[in-house]
C-alpha cells in the first residue's frame, strides 16, 4: 500500500496530522506527526502535505543501520536510532520531522490511518 | 488538568510584566473556556467606568475545553473585552489554527493589561514569551502583516494581526488570522489597537494532556465517518456558507439595499455557485473540521490589482454585498480584501456602508463629504473610497467610524430609522420582518445584533412567520445553544448541518477531560453567562434594561416592497408582546432586569447584590420564576 497526494484537494485542516500522533504516540499533538501541511498564503493559495515518499535514502545514511525496509515502508528502529540526524539532513524532500519530545526522527510507515480520515481525497490509500 | 493548556497568561503592556499561574480547574470547570472565560473575567476585573479604549479595558484571548483536541472542529478561539461598539460585554471568535497553537504551547488564556509606550507585539514560542517592538509593523494591513510575520518568524507560526482600522479606533475593528479568519464583531480589533497591539505570534509543540484517548478517538472517528455521506456535507464543502445566498432571497431575509427589500434583484451574480465558478482557488479548512466550508478567492477587476481573500462567506455577501447593492461576485471579493486588510468586520463594515449609501441616495451624504467622490449603490471604487476614509477616521469616515448608530446620532435628519443596528452593533445579514424571533434574538443579544448569538430564521419557519407567539421561549434556547460552542469551542456547523449532537459534543468533553459532565450542566452554563452579561451591560450603561432592546423603525413599521416578504413587517405591538414573553420566560422583570431568584439559581448571587446596590435588580416574581427557562427547538438547517 502507498499513500497517494492529490494536494489540490488539501484543505489544510490537520486532521492527518492529529491521528497520525495519536496512532504512534497516544498524544494529542499534530506537530508529532510524520506528515506536516505547507501552506503557502496569500499567493498562490495552496496547501502542501508533506510525507515520507519512501525513496529510501535514509536507510543508506543512516550510520548504525537503524532504517530497514519492512513491507513498504522505511522504519526506524528506536532500539538503535542514537537520534544523531543524520537521516534528517539527508532526506531529499525534507519529510523527516523532528521533535523535541521524540525519541527519533519522525517518519511515515504506511499505517494509513491519515486517509481514513482525510474527507477531500487528499490523501488516498493506493496499491 | 486534562483536556487544557493548564497555564494562564496575564500580561501588562505598560510594565512588560509577565505572570504565569495555573488554570483553576474549578474556574475552568464551571465557564468551559473562551466566552465563559471572558465572561466571567471581565465581570470581575473591569471597572465599571472604564473607557473601552482606554487603559482599565483588558484584551482576553482563550481557547475552550474542545481546542486542539481530536473533537470535530475543535478549532476556534474567543477574544472578549469591552466593547467600544456598544459600551457592553464583548466576545468575538475566530476558527483557524491560533487556538489550537496556543493550547500546545500550554496556555488556556491570555489576559493583556494597560496599554503599551510603543506598538507592540506578543511573541509565544512554548515557553518563550517576549512583548517586542512592533514598531516596523504599524500601520500594516492585516493580511499584508501576517504574510510579513510569516516570513520574519516561519510559517509554523500561527499569526493574529489588526489593520490600521484597529490602530484607529474604528469601533468594528476586527482581529484577522489565517489570512482571512477573524474575530470580527464587538471591536475586538479596535481595543487590540488601542492597547498598541499590533499582533500576536504562537507556536506551540507541547501534547494536551487527555484522559481517556481511546474512546475520545473511537468517538471522533465513528462521527467522521457518518458525516462523511452526509447528504449536507457536499453542498457545504463544494460552496460553503455562501450557498445560502440564493435560499435567502428565495425566503425574503436577504439584505438589499441596507434592508430597503429583502429580495436582492441580481442575487444570481454574488451566489455561491458564481463564488465557486468564477473565483474559487482552494476549500480552506479550520483547524480539525473536514466540512472545510472556508473558500479562498482571487478577485480580478480591470484597473485594480488581483487580490486573494478567504471568502466572501455568506455574511459579507449580504452585507458588503446585497447591502451595498453589488451584483458581481469579483466586487464583493474585492470588498471582502479591502475591509479585511484595513481591519474592518465585513458585517458592521458592509452595513455601515449601505447605510451610508442609502444616507448618499437621500443626499444627507453628499460629494463634499466623500472628498469629491460618489457613493453609488453596487460601485467598488465608490465602496473603497468610503471604507478608506473609515480606517483613517478621516471626514465622513470619523462620522462612520462609530457604526451605525453612532453615525446616525452624528447626522440625525432621521438616519437611525434605517441604521441596522442593535445596542450599537450591526444586523448581520438577515432582514426579520417576515422572521420575528430573528428580531427578538438580534434585540435582546448582550452584544448587540449577532446572528451568531441565537440564529432563529429556520425556527421562526417552523413556529410560523406570521405570529409572534411561541417565539420567545425558543429564543431563550436558541440563545443557550450558542455559547455552549462559544466556550467549547468547536465549530457548530457539525450540529447544526451534519447531525452531530450537541450530547455527543458534551461526550467528547467527558472523555477528553473525565468530567462527568452532562448536557444539562452545560445549558445552565450558557444560561449563567447570559444572565452575566445582561447584568453587567445594565451595571455599565444603567436602566431600564428595556430602552436598549429596541429595534430600528424600519424592521418593526416599513412594509418589505418587494420579494417573497413583500408586505411584510413586524409591528410595534408585535415586538412588545415578544419582549414582554422574553423577560417573563427569562426570570426577569418588565424592564428586562434580572431577579435575585434566577440569578441565585445560577450560582451568581453576588451579581444579584451587585445589581441591588445600583438599583437594577429585577422586581421579585410572586409566584416565582418558571422553572425551566427556554423551549427546546432544534432547528432545521437551511
Amino acid at each position: 500500500m502507498k499513500i497517494k497526494v492529490a494536494k489540490e484537494n488539501c484543505t489544510g485542516c490537520k486532521l492527518c496530522m492529529q491521528v497520525c500522533a495519536i496512532q504512534h504516540y497516544d498524544e494529542i499533538n499534530p506537530k508529532k506527526a510524520a506528515i506536516h501541511i505547507d501552506a503557502e498564503f496569500p499567493d498562490p493559495g495552496v496547501y502542501t502535505p508533506k510525507l515520507c515518499v519512501q525513496c529510501g535514502k535514509c536507510m543508506e545514511a543512516c550510520p548504525v543501520d537503524a532504517i530497514s525496509l519492512v513491507g513498504d515502508a522505511y522504519i526506524i528502529d528506536p532500539e538503535t536510532c542514537t537520534d544523531c540526524g543524520i537521516c534528517v539532513e539527508v532526506c531529499p524532500f525534507d519529510v523527516m520531522f523532528v521533535h523535541a519530545d521524540a525519541p527519533t526522527p519522525i517518519m511515515c510507515d504506511l499505517c494509513m490511518k491519515c486517509t481514513e480520515v482525510c474527507n477531500t481525497g487528499a490523501l488516498t490509500a493506493v496499491e | 488538568m486534562n483536556g487544557f493548556g493548564g497555564t494562564i497568561l496575564r500580561i501588562n503592556l505598560e510594565t512588560g510584566e509577565i505572570k504565569r499561574t495555573p488554570t483553576p480547574e474549578k474556574f475552568a470547570r464551571e465557564w468551559m473556556g473562551a466566552r465563559g472565560f471572558v465572561a466571567k473575567t471581565i465581570y470581575d476585573e473591569v471597572p465599571r467606568d472604564a473607557d473601552p479604549l482606554g487603559p482599565e479595558n483588558i484584551l482576553i484571548m482563550a481557547p475552550g475545553v474542545l481546542t486542539g483536541t481530536f473533537a470535530p472542529a475543535g478549532s476556534k478561539i474567543g477574544f472578549g473585552c469591552i466593547s467600544p461598539a456598544t459600551n457592553g460585554h464583548a466576545d468575538s471568535n475566530m476558527g483557524g489554527h491560533l487556538g489550537a497553537e496556543m493550547k500546545y504551547a500550554g496556555y488556556d488564556m491570555v489576559v493583556f493589561e494597560r496599554i503599551s509606550p510603543e506598538p507592540a507585539y506578543l511573541y509565544i514560542d512554548d515557553d518563550t514569551i517576549e512583548i517586542r517592538s512592533a514598531g516596523d509593523y504599524w500601520g500594516m494591513g492585516s493580511l499584508d502583516l501576517e504574510k510579513r510575520m510569516k516570513d520574519d518568524l516561519g510559517e509554523d507560526f500561527q499569526i493574529a494581526t489588526i489593520g490600521p482600522a484597529g490602530e484607529n479606533g474604528v469601533v468594528y475593528s476586527c482581529i484577522t488570522h489565517d489570512f482571512g479568519r477573524q474575530a470580527g464583531r464587538c471591536g475586538v480589533g479596535a481595543v487590540m489597537g488601542s492597547k498598541k497591539l499590533k499582533a500576536i505570534a504562537i507556536r506551540g509543540t507541547k501534547s494536551i494532556p487527555v484522559h481517556d484517548l481511546p474512546a475520545l478517538t473511537k468517538s471522533t472517528y465513528d462521527i467522521i465517518q457518518r458525516t462523511k455521506t452526509h447528504p449536507l456535507m457536499e453542498p457545504w464543502q463544494k460552496y460553503g456558507t455562501a450557498l445560502f445566498v440564493g435560499w435567502s432571497n428565495e425566503h425574503g431575509c436577504f439584505p438589499s439595499r441596507n434592508f430597503q427589500t429583502t429580495y436582492h434583484e441580481g442575487w444570481e451574480g454574488i451566489s455561491g455557485e458564481k463564488l465557486a465558478e468564477e473565483i474559487l482557488v482552494t476549500h480552506k479548512a479550520c483547524f480539525g473540521c473536514w466540512i472545510n466550508c472556508g473558500k479562498y478567492s482571487r478577485a480580478r477587476i480591470p484597473g485594480k490589482p488581483d487580490i486573494y481573500v478567504e471568502g466572501p462567506e455568506y455574511e459579507t455577501i449580504a452585507l458588503c454585498g446585497g447591502s451595498c447593492g453589488m451584483t458581481n461576485i469579483h466586487d464583493v471579493a474585492y470588498a471582502n480584501y479591502l475591509c479585511d486588510n484595513l481591519g474592518l468586520d465585513t458585517m458592521s463594515g458592509g452595513n455601515t456602508v449601505g447605510f451610508a449609501m442609502e444616507c448618499y441616495e437621500k443626499g444627507i451624504i453628499t460629494k463634499d463629504d466623500l472628498e469629491g467622490h460618489e457613493l453609488r449603490w453596487g460601485n467598488i471604487d465608490d465602496f473603497e473610497n468610503l471604507v478608506r476614509m473609515i480606517a483613517d477616521r478621516r471626514g465622513i469616515g470619523e462620522v462612520l467610524s462609530y457604526g451605525t448608530k453612532g453615525a446616525a446620532e452624528r447626522l440625525g435628519r432621521g438616519t437611525l430609522a434605517f441604521a441596522h443596528q442593535a445596542k450599537g452593533m450591526e444586523f448581520s445579514g438577515y432582514d426579520t420582518r417576515w422572521y420575528s424571533a430573528q428580531l427578538l434574538s438580534y434585540c435582546t443579544s448582550d452584544i448587540g445584533a449577532h446572528h451568531n448569538r441565537s440564529w432563529a430564521i429556520t425556527a421562526d419557519i417552523e413556529i410560523g412567520q406570521d405570529t409572534p407567539e411561541g417565539k420567545a421561549e425558543v429564543v431563550i434556547y436558541l440563545q443557550h445553544i450558542r455559547p455552549l460552542f462559544d466556550t467549547w469551542c468547536c465549530c457548530r456547523l457539525f450540529w447544526g448541518e451534519v447531525d452531530v449532537t450537541a450530547e455527543e459534543h458534551v461526550d467528547t468533553i467527558g472523555y477528553l477531560t473525565g468530567w462527568d459532565v452532562t448536557f444539562e450542566e452545560c445549558m445552565q452554563i450558557s444560561e449563567k453567562i447570559w444572565n452575566l452579561t445582561r447584568s453587567h451591560y445594565l451595571e455599565r450603561n444603567g436602566g431600564p434594561g428595556r430602552q436598549f432592546d429596541v429595534a430600528p423603525a424600519r424592521q418593526l413599521e416599513e412594509k418589505v416592497p418587494s420579494g417573497p416578504a413583500k408586505g411584510q413587517r413586524v409591528g410595534v405591538e408585535n415586538f412588545e408582546f415578544m419582549l414582554d414573553d422574553y423577560y417573563h420566560n427569562r426570570g426577569w422583570d418588565k424592564n428586562g432586569h434580572p431577579t435575585r431568584e434566577v440569578l441565585e439559581i445560577l450560582g451568581l448571587p453576588h451579581v444579584a447584590d451587585n445589581l441591588e446596590k445600583v438599583g437594577l435588580l429585577g422586581e421579585p416574581f410572586v409566584d416565582g420564576v418558571p422553572k425551566v427557562r427556554g423551549k427546546r427547538l432544534k432547528p432545521k438547517a437551511m
